[in-house]
């Protein structure tokens, strides 16, 4: 049974858990720096700047974006009452992956060779296709005036097919070079950011997980039924709602700065349900924390594994993710039923 | 209105072109078991679930301790009132105590944790249900007859002055559904909740039920103090069956036997 201390202990594990990662993160890249130079008098400009410059803007941006994906994957897992819910199924990926596409082929691309950078270009445009895509999918489930779970889940579905046709479309017309920085926009990388648009990132992101958290008891009546919940005095509609729209739009930002990262919004609320128990209270911001330690420790290794080259960090996610995953279902799934 | 715990007025109600409920008029005094009957398909879920806030887009007016159905927000409506459903549903492995301590959602204030009282409350709510020896166990490992037995201590939990009931006996055991009916019982009696319950077993409803309301095909076939309304004419006019009916000597109760096809075409030839 959850009691507050309870709640404090755990979520303070975490906190360490994550700042333990981030300085794994940090001490480990390509370049030969590690945490403990910040503290000798003899470090160069050159490793201030891959430290202040590279490495901790990454960190945090993967941190951030680890948690949206994470708590997102646990929201929709309540509202869609089914364990096996991802961020993705509700189709805000499939608009964000088309706008970025289009973005990166059309604008991007062409900068670059002219020598233009254009370092938010991308983002912008993925996540003006996942609000896009966010408003089309909650007007099309509505059906008179209720959001009916089983229709966001069909057009969720229906609209990852469309964008996925959308983006084969764009990639059979694109060039060899544009076609490799497609695929590896859409594997999942995360981008280094300026340290002052972390803060505006940080913002984006807090601001709907934290909301989310705050519904954790509401979560908890929801699984026995969306009749159960209101019976217990639960908003179910305004509940809905606001879960369909603050998940999308923490995935929508994920999916904006990094591509389609798999498995941390699966793989880390079901193993933090199977240890710590199905509590929402506990598991929203146990699963923030948990999901930013765990997509830092998987972007570190995608930036050691093949140094200096970088191998797409949702790759390392579903290497690791995938067979741990399965692990563990044969362990304990069979005895909990979940 | 006056002091009475239910108030059902002209309640009509269809699921999208299909009518469910039409014309309702039903009142549950505080203390008192009234007993929704009828065949299948009568409306009498439906009924349960209108009053509990449940479904919009009714005619009519209902009003729980005087609050409007329609417009009272459901965590107000939740306070005063708690439901067994019928099949009650379970997402996610939380223990029967978790379940149970469930009941205390609409009195927490936003992001309260339950008090050592409300725990008190809970554990004493179980024991009371017979449910206090799988209070740690995982919900979705118990089987039916236990489940409800939880449910229903969430129900308690709840502290209403209104309780809906649909069926909370269908799976349980003979020894079971009389200890649950006690309670319902006792809650009418000693604590003067009103109390509105869905019962397929004609003989339990005799025994603990006040007044029986009568629903045939979405309206009130008859209604009023159960001796009146179980009668040989009402049944087999409702149940479109013959039954055997009796007095049970012990209680001076009705007893009701439906009678198998068997039976009744001798009858038919007698």
């Amino acid at each position: 049974m959850l009691t507050a201390r309870r709640l404090t202990l755990c979520c303070l594990g975490f906190l360490v858990l994550l700042l333990a990662a981030l300085a794994v993160g940090v001490s480990f890249g390509s370049g030969e720096v590690s945490l403990g130079d910040l503290w000798n008098d003899g470090l160069s400009e050159r490793h201030q700047a891959i430290l202040f410059q590279i490495r901790i803007p990454r960190v945090l941006v993967a941190a951030l974006l680890g948690g949206a994906l994470s708590i997102a994957g646990v929201s929709f897992q309540a509202l869609l009452r089914n364990p096996l819910a991802d961020p993705y199924v509700l189709g805000v990926s499939g608009g964000a992956s088309i706008g970025g596409v289009v973005a990166l082929t059309l604008i991007e691309l062409p900068a670059l060779a002219a020598r233009i950078p254009q370092p938010l270009i991308v983002p912008v445009f993925a996540f003006a296709g996942a609000l896009g895509a966010l408003v089309l999918i909650e007007r099309i489930a509505t059906v008179g005036g209720r959001l009916t779970v089983y229709t966001v889940l069909l057009t969720g579905a229906i609209f990852n097919a469309f964008s996925a046709a959308v983006i084969y479309f764009i990639q059979s017309l694109a060039s060899l070079e544009e076609l490799h920085a497609i695929v590896f926009h859409l594997m999942g990388r995360v981008r280094e950011m300026a340290i002052g648009w972390i803060g505006a990132l940080a913002v984006a992101i807090l601001i709907p997980a934290t909301l989310l958290v705050t519904q954790g008891r509401s979560f908890n009546a929801l699984s026995t039924g969306e009749e159960g919940a209101t019976q217990l005095g639960v908003d179910t509609e305004r509940l809905k709602r606001r879960t369909f729209i603050l998940g999308a739009l923490l995935t929508g930002i994920a999916v904006a700065m990094a591509g389609l990262i798999g498995f941390v919004g699966l793989v880390v609320p079901h193993l933090l349900r199977l240890w710590l128990g199905p509590d929402h209270r506990l598991l929203l911001p146990v699963s923030f924390l948990g999901g930013a330690a765990f997509l830092v420790l998987a972007d570190t290794l995608a930036r050691v594994l093949t140094a200096p080259n970088e191998l797409p960090v949702g790759v390392v996610t579903a290497l690791v993710g995938g067979p741990f995953f399965l692990l563990l279902l044969r362990r304990r799934g069979a005895s909990h039923g979940f | 209105m006056g002091s009475d715990a239910i108030v059902v007025r002209g309640l009509s109600f269809a699921y999208r072109d299909r009518p469910a409920l039409a014309g309702i008029d039903l009142t549950v005094a505080p203390g008192e078991i009234v007993g929704l009957i009828g065949p299948n398909g009568s409306g009498k879920s439906t009924l349960i679930r209108l009053v509990s806030g449940a479904l919009d887009g009714f005619d009519g007016e209902i009003h729980v301790m005087g609050l409007d159905v329609a417009t009272t927000p459901q965590r107000e409506l939740a306070r005063a009132l708690a439901v067994v459903p019928q099949e009650p549903r379970f997402g996610f492995p939380f223990t029967a105590l978790e379940i149970v301590l469930m009941g205390r959602h609409p009195h927490l204030a936003g992001l309260a944790f339950e008090s050592e009282a409300d725990v008190a409350l809970a554990r004493d709510a179980l024991e009371r249900c017979g449910a206090a020896g799988f209070a740690d166990r995982p919900i979705h490992e118990l089987s039916a007859g236990e489940r409800q037995r939880v449910v229903f201590a969430r129900a308690l939990t709840q502290q209403p002055r209104v309780l809906l009931l649909d069926e909370p006996a269908s799976f349980l055991d003979i020894r079971h559904q009389v200890e649950l009916y006690d309670l319902v019982r006792q809650q009418a009696h000693d604590q003067n909740v009103a109390v509105l319950s869905v019962l397929h077993d004609l003989n339990l409803a005799a025994e603990y039920c006040d007044r029986i309301v009568l629903l045939r095909e979405g309206r009130v076939a008859a209604a009023g103090p159960t001796d009146e309304v179980f009668s040989y004419a009402n049944l087999t006019e409702v149940f479109e069956t013959e039954v055997y009916v009796d007095t049970n000597t012990l209680t001076g109760k009705l007893l009701v036997m439906p009678l198998s096809g068997r039976v009744q075409r001798k009858l038919r030839e007698d």
